[in-house]
């Protein structure tokens, strides 16, 4: 049994197949539960994966080893989101300025906002910084957590939380606030909440999964240029 | 154009993508400018092939899913996380309800007043 385990823990096939099946699961489960935001498939996901790693004592290097081949299809994923971009193409134009002017206040909103709130609740400065870039897609929220002294590999994780926290309670807060037109429930979703709030808008649509997906693109930018100068600002 | 090629294209707009951010040092990630080149090639273009179609709905169909095996590595973090725990949930619950009710009141506020002029 013990030798069976070895052989098949060793494997890195085991974690990229156990992701595979734990995510269909966690799909079916959604589906089944009238797609409840709170039965989100990348929460129920990770939820369960992490116990596994946890209880099975499994390094999560080794598990990555396997994973891998799935994370890496999100390089051409990010390229594809081109396609559903170039056929909204004609709506994007009609309200460029829309958007542009909600992209950018939902952009220094959400650096304030970790900013704010990390600092009056007390977070160390090294979190705070991590929080800072949060709302964006990875590759972009680590190299300025880096840049003004966060640490890149907790903000990596933050920023997955926040995709989550968009992607389970974005439509709800939306429907509360009475936003009913898709071209703002989906910049507003994308600002946000980065990809995967974007993978949850293209399930609403493709008029909300194109301007999620386009916000998301164009609030990365912002942020980038945006947070090491909030922060200077803010704290010298 | 066959799916094989569709796969092809967009990987090549990726390279191309994380070359250009690499050599200009841009803080933007490659697949965005990937993305971004895709976007200009079908405007040039003025059309988008099907099976280009198929294979990037087929990756977006599953977007979800590709997050996960980087989202796992919470448990790296599981401690600090929970030394934390307050700032950092409530960061993530009420940072990202006010970034969604911010963004999403004002371009659907402009959108209205646009409409109604």
């Amino acid at each position: 049994m013990a030798q069976l385990w070895a052989v098949v823990d060793g494997n890195p096939l085991t974690w990229l197949t156990l992701t595979l099946v734990v995510y269909q699961a966690a799909h079916w489960v959604w589906r089944r539960g009238r797609m409840n935001p709170l039965l989100n498939p990348v929460l129920l996901s990770i939820a369960t994966l992490s116990a596994i790693l946890t209880l099975g004592g499994v390094d999560y290097a080794r598990y990555f080893s396997g994973a891998q081949l799935i994370h890496f299809l999100l390089g051409p994923a990010t390229v594809a989101l081109a396609i559903p971009l170039y056929r909204q193409l004609g709506q994007i134009m009609r309200s460029a300025g829309a958007l542009a002017a909600g992209l950018l206040c939902g952009s220094v909103a959400a650096i304030l906002a970790s900013l704010g709130i990390g600092w009056a609740l007390g977070a160390s400065p090294q979190t705070i910084m991590s929080m800072a870039p949060k709302s964006v897609t990875s590759p972009i929220a680590m190299g300025v957590a880096e840049q003004i002294g966060g640490l890149p590999s907790l903000t990596a994780v933050l920023v997955i939380l926040t995709g989550i926290t968009g992607a389970v309670g974005g439509a709800w807060l939306l429907d509360r606030l009475r936003v009913k037109d898709e071209r703002a429930r989906g910049v507003a979703i994308g600002t946000a909440s980065h990809g995967i709030g974007t993978a949850r808008a293209l399930q609403m649509g493709e008029v909300t999964g194109a301007f999620s997906g386009l916000a998301m693109g164009l609030n990365g930018v912002a942020t980038a240029l945006l947070t090491p100068i909030i922060v200077k600002w803010l704290f010298g | 154009m066959g799916i094989l090629a569709s796969i092809t294209v967009l990987l090549v707009c990726q390279l191309i993508g994380e070359t250009i951010a690499k050599i200009f040092a841009l803080p933007v990630p490659g697949p965005v400018i990937g993305m971004m080149l895709l976007f200009t090639g079908l405007l040039i273009r003025r059309g988008l092939p099907a099976d280009l179609d198929k294979t990037a709905n087929f990756l977006l169909s599953h977007l979800s899913l590709l997050f996960i095996p980087a989202g796992t590595g919470v448990v790296v973090y599981a401690k600090l996380i929970a030394d934390e725990w307050l700032p950092i949930s409530t960061a993530l619950v009420f940072g990202t309800a006010f970034t969604i009710a911010v963004t999403g009141l004002t371009m659907s506020f402009l959108l209205r007043r646009r409409g109604k002029s």
